[in-house]
């Protein structure tokens, strides 16, 4: 850079004679339009994607949403006739019930279990790659098919979780096919894939200056003391932005209860997940009219959760300036 | 770094302490571990157990070594399991590359480039990631079906080389914004062109980030389950995840062991990539967040 800023100096003179200078800024447009247009042909895939697969997709399923749309034949508009079944849609209804309760319970257990291994492990353990990665992997796989059979056995009847009941004495039930139960096995899932948090976390308290705690303990601070008045205000950035990220994620959970219920939200739609039910009425039955007025209502859902949490965090989220 | 002063007198007993309390904490994180790795491990156990013995046993040692779940879970569907592997190997790598054209081409020009619209397409950008995919799944299956791409690989690969994946952009706009400017400033007073130091400069820096993009494409697309399950329609297009869904549906309480080892066979590639590219993985979280 230096280099070049010493070069400029010899070049203005020249640059000073007025037609020399009509000149620069001549190429300096053509400089801007050349970037301009750079510009839009490096983005011509993004532009492309917007119009056909992320952005025209949203408006189009807006209008699907006022007609009944069945993929054969011709489709009408209905008005807010989809919607209005909405508010009717006993099913519905409960799939949002089972969806909340879902998020709702898992987020803060997951988020508080990755909150308190990030502080365990920051305080420079031995071998911290080798927890970290122990923990984090089952964030990669919790998503997968193969993970969701696991745990169809794993709280069967005869599975792993009674067999290890069973050395106790104690004669377990069927969790996944039992409807009281069967959703606490997908927030047991949940939670189990704590470990992408965890590492944010990890993240977030090595930005914690050592010195506050050490001004604190001076102070005569305990740990606990040390927790709510230093770390946690200190870390609500991170808290936030992981609060925010897991009620996203785990809003769309799909596979999970697909694959422990065989695809049925059972037993008696005590799994059946908003996305699930959403997935049964438009590829299941093809109404994808009222499908696509299903999604709009979880694009609000989502929408707001993520609008509500960033006003709130303007009560409690500290950024330290 | 931090450096504890202690009073001389008490130094020996308190590291006596300390190294106690260090134990009580390594033996707590390694117990916690196990836990968390139980199933995983037991699930890789159990996939060399008669199926009569996983209902039955919670230990991690067979009673009978049974490998012959791997060749039967292999046969055990319409088409024999590599089929379905190499479907998921076609539909993985072109999502790579996909998304490494894609989002590596429109990540440079919000990095590096002014133009007309910049900060408003930056913000539909970021907004895009937050998009569930339930909400464009209908419209995108109703075009796919209109131009005949149902059941094909299409609608799998085609998304990722429109840079769709908003995730990616923002990784690597993250990355290519730390890159020196000093370096891509001489090389066009030099005369280079746009595509040149692109090509020849912020490309090759930014291999870090097109790894961790490489990564993450492969490990969420091998185990995306909803879309490839709306995608793709007859068996001989199966990837593995449709195929072993197939396969709990139509198995009894018979076939787990062969079920198991298929399972085991689909979740060994992720582990192999979450194994060479940890360092990639745990950069990739700890700066945007993505899981």
């Amino acid at each position: 850079m230096s280099a070049l800023l010493q070069r400029r100096p010899k070049a203005d003179p020249v640059a000073a004679a007025p037609a020399a200078r009509t000149r620069t800024r001549a190429r300096n447009q053509g400089a801007k339009q050349r970037e301009n247009l750079a510009a839009y042909g490096f983005l011509a895939p993004w532009f492309v994607g917007l119009l056909f697969i992320t952005a025209g997709p949203l408006l189009a399923s807006l209008y699907f949403s006022f007609t009944d749309y069945n993929l054969i034949g011709d489709h009408s508009w209905v008005g807010l006739e989809n919607y209005s079944r909405m508010l009717e849609d006993e099913r519905l209804h409960n799939s949002l019930r089972v969806t909340f309760t879902y998020v709702f319970v898992s987020v803060p257990l997951q988020l508080v279990l990755a909150l308190a291994l990030a502080m365990v492990l920051d305080r420079g353990v031995r071998g911290l790659p080798l927890y970290r990665s122990v923990y984090y992997l089952p964030s990669l796989l919790g998503g997968s098919v193969a993970i969701a059979i696991l745990w169809r056995q794993v709280f069967g009847a005869n599975g792993l979780i009674n067999q290890v009941l069973g050395f106790f004495g104690i004669q377990g039930e069927g969790w996944v096919s039992h409807p009281d139960y069967a959703l606490g096995t997908l927030i047991v899932l949940n939670v189990w894939t704590f470990g992408a948090p965890m590492v944010i976390f990890l993240a977030g308290l090595r930005q914690i200056p050592r010195m506050y705690y050490e001004a604190a303990s001076v102070d005569g601070a305990g740990p606990l003391h040390k927790f709510w008045h230093i770390t946690v205000p200190l870390l609500t950035p991170i808290i936030f932005f992981n609060l925010v990220l897991q009620i996203i994620n785990a809003f769309q959970t799909f596979t999970q209860a697909f694959i422990v219920s065989g695809g049925t939200g059972g037993p008696s739609d005590s799994t059946m997940f908003y996305t699930l039910y959403l997935y049964q009425r438009g590829f299941g039955s093809f109404e994808m009219g009222y499908a696509s007025a299903m999604a709009w209502l979880l694009l609000m859902i989502i929408g707001g959760f993520t609008a509500v949490n960033f006003l709130a965090s303007k009560y409690w989220v500290f950024y330290g300036d | 770094m931090a450096t504890k002063t202690t009073a001389p007198a008490t130094t020996q007993e308190r590291s006596r302490a300390a190294r106690t309390r260090r134990l009580i904490v390594h033996i707590g994180l390694i117990g916690f571990g196990l836990i968390m790795l139980y199933p995983l491990l037991w699930m890789l156990a159990s996939s060399f157990k008669p199926t009569e013995e996983i209902f039955r046993a919670p230990g991690l040692i067979p009673e009978t070594f049974h490998p012959s779940n791997y060749t039967e879970g292999w046969t055990a569907l319409q088409f024999p399991f590599h089929h379905y592997l190499l479907n998921s190997a076609i539909v993985v790598v072109g999502a790579i590359i996909g998304n490494l054209i894609g989002c590596s081409m429109a990540a440079y020009a919000f990095a590096r480039l002014e133009f007309r619209g910049k900060r408003l397409f930056f913000a539909i950008m970021l907004a895009t990631i937050m998009l569930p995919i339930h909400v464009v799944i209908v419209p995108q299956y109703i075009m796919f079906a209109e131009i005949g791409w149902i059941n094909t690989f299409l609608p799998l690969i085609v998304p990722k080389l429109l840079a769709t994946d908003g995730f990616f952009i923002f990784l690597m706009v993250q990355f290519i914004r730390g890159l020196p400017k000093d370096l891509d400033e001489a090389a066009r007073i030099d005369g280079c062109g746009h595509v040149r130091i692109f090509f020849q400069i912020i490309m090759p820096l930014s291999l870090p980030a097109l790894a961790t993009t490489a990564i993450f494409t492969f490990i969420w697309t091998w185990n995306d389950f909803f879309s490839q399950l709306i995608f793709l329609t007859s068996p001989d297009m199966y990837t593995v995840p449709v195929a072993l869904r197939t396969f709990v549906d139509s198995s009894s309480q018979t076939s787990w062991g062969p079920l198991f080892a298929m399972s085991v066979i689909a979740l060994g590639p992720v582990f192999g990539f979450f194994l060479a590219g940890q360092k990639y993985l745990v950069k990739g979280i700890a700066t945007t967040g993505i899981k």
